[in-house]
């Protein structure tokens, strides 16, 4: 095994990242998650399982949300993607944040940039959403610190409502 | 990540029919990748074996939904968020929408797709009871044509399907004729969201006041492959539901399966949940029929 | 005290900003010129010695660097309470995750594949799985009886109960082993210079364990190792010893290579290779009398510690304290022991041993309440502790807690009675059968015994040139808001604003060693010495003549910055003080035991559908007392949080083993609640003060860990009338007892012997 030559078989990769345009070079099979932290050190996606199981890597692409560790990078090629970093931009989010921030929903903080792209992507769709659909919409969002209830506040917060999950 | 990537290969043909070509020059050399929901994970736990992968994500001609007269056609690459968010599927195809809402969170629904989940032929896969009750049939491509066949019967066995190296799946073609029936699904998996189910089960039937007129039973994870429950469909057949005729279809539904143990559940738990929830079922159906 | 201004409110989280807008940066985010990537070779055998290992040719390996054993400067050891942990096994395997050989690479890629090009040949020996295997002793494992560590407390005299006692009631129960699953994996990265010395920055909660361990592993004076702890994507006691093995490493392949090297476990290393929460086997013979009072009784507690004594002595001796729960016992005896297996080594899980022998305490008051016919909330408060009363270490109990009161209002908020009603009659026809159960604990905050005195923490508080206050303490942040009260306790003592005062990122060159962040000790034990160091600050000011005793904030600032350019530094210190009167007796496990308990009583509410034989939770209810809240959204964070860990732990997170290796190391199959899969969980606090914490704070962390468990399988007991022992209770469980019971055709007798 020798890594000399290794750039043979990089494809140039192009796509938006937070509005802004971006070409990498990079192995087609290497995951959308590796490329964001160690090229564009975007680390604002965290890697906790690498099975699409936990959700810390989520993120928007093309508007919807997706687990970018079991996203290879030749498939966004021409998407448009949105993490953490960039969601600062918006209204809606920066409510989001602040909600995060005053309901007590990020604790240690690893899977909350996660976890804030899902109730992102959950408001753009559903602007009032129940807590049940709350629940649904962060199911695949593992948190091992809240126990989920002041999560579910701050996003009912942010959308402008009281819930019944508050205690 | 326990792969390498530069040891992997993948290209994304523009069109359907330059993907089936590139898979005809070399049958069995390239893996089709959907949403890579499955592929992925096995890719980054270094299992994939394959090292040529051809991605069919994005492939218009594989997303969409047409909806005639006498069925519906779901392109392969139907996302379940497609699936779900379809109107005519929700009404007339309620337990595929279900299986739909219960696979992985929303992240894995945006993603994974139906094509997906059928060749993948994991036993426990949520979808595939619904399309063997839903007597689905399958449209496959490939540079030779493609061809028609009754999903029941698709897979030949553990992880083995009647694909030939050269296809992929074009549509899931589900017939508009169950309007009327009783449609009954569950899944029963380690938790309430994101679990592999230990058992699944679609079932649809019909009653003229407490006689099965007609009654498809299907289940996932009791078996090799998923299963329809012909035996017990065939002894329900005709008969009026009484207590004695569902303790009898429970025997012969756990007779059918072939369940075993693993790290996520026991056979013994497997067998009796299945019989449970065909129980379940029956009574369902009953109380309708007394409707 | 009484114009408290901060403390008490729900200031924003110091660290919230850069964590909701991903800023915050965890070890995995770190990058250093030139860095390398590093990982661990380890054994696949339970149990043997290495005879040989090989190094397939099909891989570059001039292109690695390779540690083994040899290459340790120091001692091949973890240190921690003993030294008995190699870092890396040159001979002796004993475990199947143990470190042989570290390899590190450029390529990360590169890496996997070196791993696995690795092939190491054993003579093999027999292996020991279970703590009865260990404790029959046909294979010696861990010193002269596979015995790591026993305690025995006695009060009274227990053998004389049984004469006298008008029911003798038996149980056994047992707890498994449960994976903390904080969402950031473990990892480290090291850096070394022949002048400096070693650096490591990395997910963790103790900064001085790793900061002793790399001094005896390195070789190196304690100048020449910096440890510097990173943003901590959760701990859970599970970033309390590992760490110190990964650091370990991290430095050993620094130091060869001469460049900066990362390693990060993947879920599956992390899963399998660090440590869990520890096995656990209660047994109880209780006497009691007609009225249902405990007269005396027996307990034996034994955990299961894995391969190496690590910290399983600690955790037995919380477990042994806490199993006799929050009764009043007359006479008691509890023998507890700590047994190895060749298992990688259990470790620090929140509660630390109190989880397990609560379950079997609270599950055992079930039972005894149904021998001696009598419901499960009066059999409890017929045996509350009472103030004046002792506990089973011969503990006064000082506080005036009321625990008959605390079950009142639990019972009262959950409906209990009327629930237990519907249910009653609900649970006659049906598919779904409900209950609804008790659980009733205490735990102790602090160090148990002399563990504070020996400890001896020191904290800083620091008067900075810009006039703001920092405060300087190893306390690591991981979620629980360390930082966040720290600061508002300084800024309450010090009349400030809670924007006037930071604290330090824990950094050894920088913080003094004020402890571990473990034992629910941080608000209470080092937030009093915050308290007293900023207090220090003041003072210094005053006697300098800049501030009097009353001051604005601006004031307090302007003579802040006046000192500091006058004097060049404004610090101040405080170390913990034992209180004279405290009485620990370490030989005979006799005396204060804890220098407060936080006290509750927790009711939850289950379904279980005999379909699938699930169950949910449907209800939850959390009363405590917990001496001050200092941060209400906190405090219900962590309450909250805990639960859902306890929820887990009992119907949850099952480790499956085969051979001593956990065979679902991922986190597909090893199975943690969803968003949803959790019932409301509806917190409420009492708060009767406490002398010894800041501002009357007392422990919060550890204690929500401790109830949900029994107070679930009791709910469960009563929803099905079939008796559950054994945790985690999964649906394939409840199959099995259901048709066994259908099988007898009768429920089981009690085991009453009179
Ligand atoms: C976190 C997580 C949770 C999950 N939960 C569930 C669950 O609850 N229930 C469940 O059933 N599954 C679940 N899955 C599995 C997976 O999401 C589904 O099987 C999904 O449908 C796979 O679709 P995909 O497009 O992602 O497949 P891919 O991974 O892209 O492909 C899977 C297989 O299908 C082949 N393939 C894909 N499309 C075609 C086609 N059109 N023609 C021919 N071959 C094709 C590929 O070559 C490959 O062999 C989960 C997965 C993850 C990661
Ligand atoms: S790291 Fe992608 S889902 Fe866990
Ligand atoms: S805040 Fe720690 S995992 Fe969610």
């Amino acid at each position: 095994m020798s890594s000399s030559g290794e750039d043979r078989s990089k494809s140039e990769i192009s796509f938006t990242v937070n509005g802004e345009q971006k070409t990498v070079l990079a192995f087609p099979m290497e995951r959308l998650l590796d490329v964001l932290r160690l090229q564009l050190g975007l680390t604002g996606a965290k890697e906790g399982c690498g099975e699409g199981e936990c959700g810390s890597c989520s993120l928007l692409m093309d508007g919807t949300l997706v687990n970018s560790c079991l996203v290879p990078a030749l498939q966004a090629q021409g998407a448009s993607i949105v993490t953490i970093e960039g969601l600062d931009a918006s209204a809606g989010s920066q409510r989001l944040q602040e909600a995060f921030l005053e309901c007590g929903g990020a604790q240690c903080g690893i899977c909350t940039p996660g976890m804030i792209l899902a109730a992102s992507h959950l408001l753009n769709k559903n602007p009032r959403p129940t807590l049940e659909e709350i629940k649904e919409g962060l199911s695949g969002n593992l948190c091992r610190c809240t126990g989920y209830l002041q999560i579910f506040e701050a996003i009912a917060t942010a959308a402008g409502r009281e819930t019944a999950a508050s205690s | 990540m326990r792969s390498d990537p530069k040891d992997y290969e993948l290209v994304a043909p523009g069109s359907l029919q330059a993907a089936v070509g590139l898979l005809a020059r070399s049958p069995g050399e390239w893996l089709p990748i959907a949403g890579g929901t499955d592929v992925m994970v096995q890719y980054a736990a270094g299992k994939l074996p394959s090292r040529k992968l051809v991605s069919i994500w994005n492939l218009a001609e594989l997303r969409s939904i047409e909806v005639l007269a006498n069925e519906i056609r779901l392109g392969a690459g139907c996302t379940y968020t497609n699936i779900r968010e379809h109107g005519v599927i929700g009404r007339e195809f309620p337990m595929l929408s279900s299986a739909a809402r219960w696979t992985g969170g929303i992240a894995n629904q945006n993603r994974g797709t139906l094509g997906g989940n059928i060749v993948n032929a994991s036993p426990a896969a949520d979808s595939l009871p619904a399309l063997l009750a839903y007597d689905a049939e399958l449209i496959l491509i490939s540079v030779r044509g493609e061809r028609r066949l009754p999903y029941a019967g698709f897979h030949a066995g553990y992880k083995k399907t009647k694909l030939a190296p050269d296809e992929l799946i074009r549509a899931v073609c589900l017939p508009r004729r169950f309007s009327g029936y009783v449609c009954h699904a569950r899944k029963v998996g380690s938790r309430n969201a994101q679990a592999i189910s230990k058992v699944c089960m679609a079932a649809l039937g019909r009653v003229a006041g407490q006689t099965v007129e007609d009654v498809h039973i299907a289940v996932g994870s009791v078996a090799p492959v998923p299963l329809r429950l012909s035996e017990t469909e065939l002894m329900l057949r005709g008969k009026v539901i009484n207590e004695s005729l569902v303790s009898a279809a429970k025997k012969m539904a756990v007779a059918e399966i072939r369940p075993i143990d693993d790290i996520r559940s026991t056979a013994k738990y497997r067998a009796a949940v299945t019989g449970n929830l065909v129980a379940e079922f029956l009574n369902l159906l009953s109380a309708d029929g007394k409707a | 005290m009484n114009h408290e201004r901060i403390v008490g409110t729900a200031v924003p989280r110091k660290e919230g900003r850069e964590k909701v807008t991903g800023k915050a940066v965890y070890v995995d985010d770190m990058v250093l010129p030139g860095m390398l990537y590093g990982a661990t070779v380890r054994s696949q055998i339970p149990r043997g010695r290495i005879k040989k290992i090989t190094f397939e040719t099909s891989v570059a390996w001039s292109e690695f660097v390779i540690v083994s054993a040899k290459d340790i400067p120091g001692k091949n050891c973890i240190a921690l309470i003993g030294d008995d942990q190699p870092c890396l096994a040159s001979d002796s395997i004993n475990h199947p995750e143990e470190p042989v050989l570290l390899l590190a690479h450029p390529d990360r890629h590169a890496l996997r594949k070196a791993v696995d090009a690795v092939s190491i040949e054993y003579n093999p020996l027999p292996a020991i799985f279970t703590m009865e295997e260990s404790e029959r002793g046909s294979e010696i494992v861990w010193g002269t009886d596979n015995v790591f560590k026993t305690y025995l407390i006695q009060k009274g005299n227990v053998d004389d109960v049984w004469s006298r006692a008008d029911y003798i009631i038996e149980g056994e129960y047992s707890t498994g082993a449960q994976e903390q699953l904080y969402i950031e994996n473990n990892g480290m990265v090291a850096a070394y210079d022949a002048k400096q010395g070693i650096t490591v920055w990395g997910s963790l909660q103790c900064p001085y364990y790793v900061h002793k361990a790399l001094m005896a592993l390195c070789d190196l004076p304690a100048e020449k190792v910096r440890v510097v702890q990173m943003e901590t994507g959760g701990a859970f006691g599970g970033k309390e010893d590992y760490p110190s093995m990964i650091a370990g490493h991290a430095a050993l392949l620094a130091m060869k290579s001469g460049k900066p090297v990362k390693i990060v476990y993947d879920r599956a290393e992390d899963m399998a290779a660090t440590t869990k929460r520890h096995p656990s086997r209660t047994r109880h013979r209780t006497a009691l009398s007609r009225d249902g009072k405990i007269l005396g009784g027996e307990i034996e507690f034994t955990i299961d510690g894995g391969a190496y004594a690590t910290l399983s002595s600690v955790v037995l001796s919380r477990g042994a304290i806490h199993a006799g729960g929050p009764y009043y016992w007359p006479s008691v005896r509890i023998r507890a022991k700590a047994v190895a297996t060749n298992a990688p080594p259990h470790g620090a899980f929140r509660g630390f041993g109190g989880p397990q022998s609560i379950f079997a305490m609270e599950r055992h008051m079930d039972r005894i309440a149904q021998v001696v016919g009598l419901s499960p909330v009066e059999i409890r408060r017929r045996n509350f502790l009472q103030p004046g009363q002792t506990t089973t270490t011969e503990q006064v109990v000082r506080e005036l807690i009321d625990l008959g009161k605390l079950l009142d209002r639990a019972i009262s908020v959950s409906e209990y009675q009327t629930k237990k009603q519907e249910f009653a009659i609900e649970n006659g026809t049906g598919a779904t059968k409900k209950g609804i159960g008790i659980a009733a604990f205490l735990h102790g905050a602090g160090f148990t015994g002399s563990g504070e005195r020996y400890l001896s923490s020191v904290v800083g508080v620091e008067g900075c040139a810009d006039g703001g206050v920092r405060i300087l303490v190893s306390s690591t942040e991981f979620g629980q808001g360390t930082k966040t009260v720290l600061c508002q306790i300084a800024a309450e003592a010090l009349g400030l604003r809670y924007e006037d005062v930071t604290i330090a990122q824990p950094d050894t060159t920088e913080v003094p060693n004020s402890g571990p962040t473990v034992a629910s000790r941080t608000v209470m034990v080092v937030g009093k010495l915050v308290e007293s160091a900023a207090r220090g600050i003041h003072q210094t000011l005053k006697l300098s003549g800049m501030l009097g005793d009353s001051y604005s904030a601006e004031e307090f600032r302007a003579a802040c910055q006046a000192y500091v350019a006058g004097h060049g530094q404004l610090r101040s210190w405080a170390q913990y003080d034992p209180p004279p009167d405290v009485f620990w007796d370490d030989e005979k496990y006799r005396g204060e035991a804890y220098a407060a308990y936080s006290w509750a009583v927790y009711i939850a509410e289950v379904s279980v559908d005999l379909t699938t034989y699930s169950v949910s939770v449907n209800d939850f209810v959390a009363l405590q007392e917990v001496g001050r809240v200092l941060h209400p959204v906190l405090a219900i964070g962590q309450i909250v949080g805990g639960v859902a860990q306890g929820i887990g732990f009992a119907l949850f997170e099952k480790v499956i083993w085969q051979q001593g290796r956990m065979q679902n190391n991922q986190m597909t199959n090893y199975i943690m609640p969803t968003s949803s899969d959790l019932p409301p969980i509806r917190v409420f606090f009492e708060e009767l003060g406490n002398v010894h914490g800041a501002f009357g704070a007392k422990g919060i962390g550890e204690l929500p860990m401790d109830g949900p468990a029994p107070a679930i399988v009791n709910a469960i007991e009563d929803a099905l009338g079939v008796r559950f022992d054994s945790i985690p209770l999964m649906p394939e469980d409840i199959y099995d007892a259901i048709t066994a019971r259908s099988l007898r055709g009768e429920d089981e007798v009690a085991s009453v012997i009179r």
